[in-house]
């Protein structure tokens, strides 16, 4: 199901241009943007559908209600900007107008994460999957490559209801093999084999621990990596499986370590299989400007932190 | 038409008493305007989602969902659902929730609202799905005025302009009270007509308890062509004189004294 080829792709251009081609096939889509169309790539849609594409403006609150009112009006709604904006900005309009009357409106958020660079604190969303994953009846998707991308939106497209789908800033190594992996959207999914530990992560930090597992895989160590595209609702059973088997189980995140990706995984672990766990993400703590790679290396999310702090996890002499 | 909203009131001040809660202020200054729209004005069948050519129907959204009884005693009234209902209101299950919920599927109630500010902009979304389907139906918004307040109104009217929306009709009931006092010494939303001017709308300006004038603006802006809003001008409290122009009775439920005498005022 990996990929053989390592070619480096912006998830966002996949994003923009699965957009035009779901809009060709389908014309009861609808796509929003908050003046940010060039950085999330809806402007790609917003050319080929001029009057199927309506810019809000700087205006986040509004671009949610209008896009509800889309819904309402029975189109499939994607609204897209940055993850600061797109959901804690206006929570309460995805919780009590969105999401409270199921309507289908996919927010597509990019730029999550500390990845998000230069920009700083302010621009970084390290809560955003925690916010949107306390929200009843609400999706939330964290692909890891382009390709998945491809198919997160094309299920999203497909599939109706409220979903939170994060897309990366950085442009990204190729994981998976197109024609191998489906996507799929009830399930985690286990990526290499192991019996030493669990590793379970998503988005941009998956390709990071797939190259800090094959270190650990050359000092003896051998981990089991879980991707779990699917944050919410939580897929128990491939997590269960795993973690029965290592009794080890470390989660890796772009995202705060609390209420993310490591908080689901922590509790489905307390109820089906209790195990020592540690979870590696932005601490209780805003991030700062630096260079998106300085910046992984300052949290702890290159693979060689990753690497670093497993090994130690692991009580390896 | 006095003895229907009569009527109309009777209910809301019941279903609050019955259920120890509710809204009855805010309520009572938009029954008349309910009762013109649903009675007059609104292209929307009883039958509801039964009905041929339900998409075709006009949308109607209380913004202002707390005055919930109003609305649902104006649907129970004209025949959407049983009046047998309407005392169900905030209880255990029912389909009418203290704000109202289109998760219900309550016939008549098109969208969810209750946290103030969204009903436009959902509105203006709706206005912008029915052009995009080439339906001529038109998208009423009913909105407080303390809810103007509320910075998402203002994006959604910038937004309505700047789509040039001619399928949508906002209409304020504005009583001058909010839950800690006058919306003037709260936070004044004046000169309002002024206001809507300056983001592009034809502004009419009446009385709300005024039936002939409610019927004769609305039905105009009907036909309009242009971004059209309607200030009401209004009493809370309207209909029983010791809760008019009375921001206590904002969001409180009447003993049964106090019901007894509203009923008899409202005779």
């Amino acid at each position: 199901m990996l990929s053989k080829n390592q070619e480096i792709k912006s998830p966002r251009n996949a994003y923009g241009e699965t957009l035009v081609k779901l809009g060709e096939k389908n014309p009861n889509i609808v796509v929003l943007d908050a003046d940010l169309s060039c950085s999330t790539q809806t402007c790609k849609f917003a050319k080929a559908f001029p009057e199927r594409f309506f810019n809000c403006g700087i205006a986040e609150q509004d671009m949610m209600t209008t896009a509800a009112g889309l819904a309402y009006g029975g189109k499939t709604v994607f609204a897209s900007t940055f993850a600061m904006f797109a959901t804690a900005r206006c929570l309460d309009q995805i919780r009590n107008t969105i999401c409270y009357s199921k309507l289908d409106v996919k927010i597509v958020a990019t730029h999550g994460g500390i990845t998000v660079g230069e920009d700083g604190a302010s621009h970084q969303a390290l809560e955003d999957i925690s916010y949107m994953r306390s929200i009843p009846d609400m999706k939330v998707i964290v692909p890891s490559d382009c390709s998945e991308v491809e198919q997160v939106i094309e299920y999203a497209a497909n599939t109706p209801g409220p979903m939170y789908i994060r897309i990366p800033r950085t442009n990204l190594q190729c994981i998976f093999d197109p024609e191998a992996y489906k996507f799929n959207p009830t399930a985690g999914v286990k990526i290499r084999d192991g019996k030493d530990l669990t590793i379970v992560s998503n988005g941009e930090t998956l390709i990071e621990v797939l190259n800090a597992a094959q270190k650990l895989h050359e000092i003896g160590i051998e981990a089991d990596v879980l991707h779990y595209p699917i944050v919410k609702p939580f897929y128990h059973t491939v997590l269960k499986e795993s973690a029965r088997k290592t009794k080890k189980v470390v989660i890796v995140e772009n995202h705060s370590v609390i209420g993310g990706l490591g908080s689901a995984v922590c509790e489905s672990l307390s109820q089906f299989a209790p195990s020592k766990v540690y979870r590696i993400g932005t601490k209780d703590t805003f991030g700062q400007s630096g260079e998106q790679r300085q910046l992984m290396e300052f949290y702890g999310l290159t693979d060689k932190k990753i690497y670093e702090k497993i090994i130690k996890f692991m009580d390896v002499k | 038409m006095k003895t229907f909203c009569n009527s109309i009131r009777q209910d809301v001040i019941k279903m609050i008493h019955n259920a120890k809660s509710g809204h009855p202020g805010g309520a009572f200054s938009c029954v008349d305007i309910l009762a013109v729209l649903y009675k007059k004005v609104l292209n929307v069948p009883v039958e509801w989602d039964r009905a041929v050519d339900f998409n075709k129907r006009d949308r109607f959204i209380l913004s202002k969902g707390h005055a919930s009884t109003a609305l649902y005693a104006t649907l129970a009234h004209c025949g959407f659902f049983s009046k047998n209902l309407l005392m169900g209101f905030r209880m255990l299950g029912s389909k009418l929730q203290g704000h109202p919920s289109s998760r219900t599927k309550l016939p008549g109630i098109e969208v969810s609202t209750g946290s103030l500010g969204q009903g436009l902009s959902i509105g203006v979304g709706l206005a912008l799905a029915l052009r995009l389907d080439k339906i001529n139906s038109k998208v009423w918004v009913l909105m407080g005025d303390g809810e103007m307040q509320e910075g998402n109104v203002w994006e959604g009217l910038m937004n309505a302009n700047n789509r040039q929306l001619d399928n949508l009709v906002v209409i304020i009931d504005k009583n001058n009270l909010q839950i800690d006092g006058a919306t003037s010494d709260v936070k004044t939303i004046d000169p309002l007509d002024d206001k809507l001017k300056a983001f592009g709308f034809e502004v009419y300006s009446i009385d709300g308890h005024n039936y002939e004038q409610i019927e004769k603006t609305l039905l105009e802006v009907k036909k309009s062509k242009k971004l059209c809003a309607v200030i009401a001008n209004t009493v809370k409290g309207k209909g029983v004189s010791f809760m008019e122009n009375n921001a206590g009775w904002h969001g409180k439920a009447p003993n049964d004294e106090q019901l007894q005498a509203a009923l008899e005022e409202l005779k």
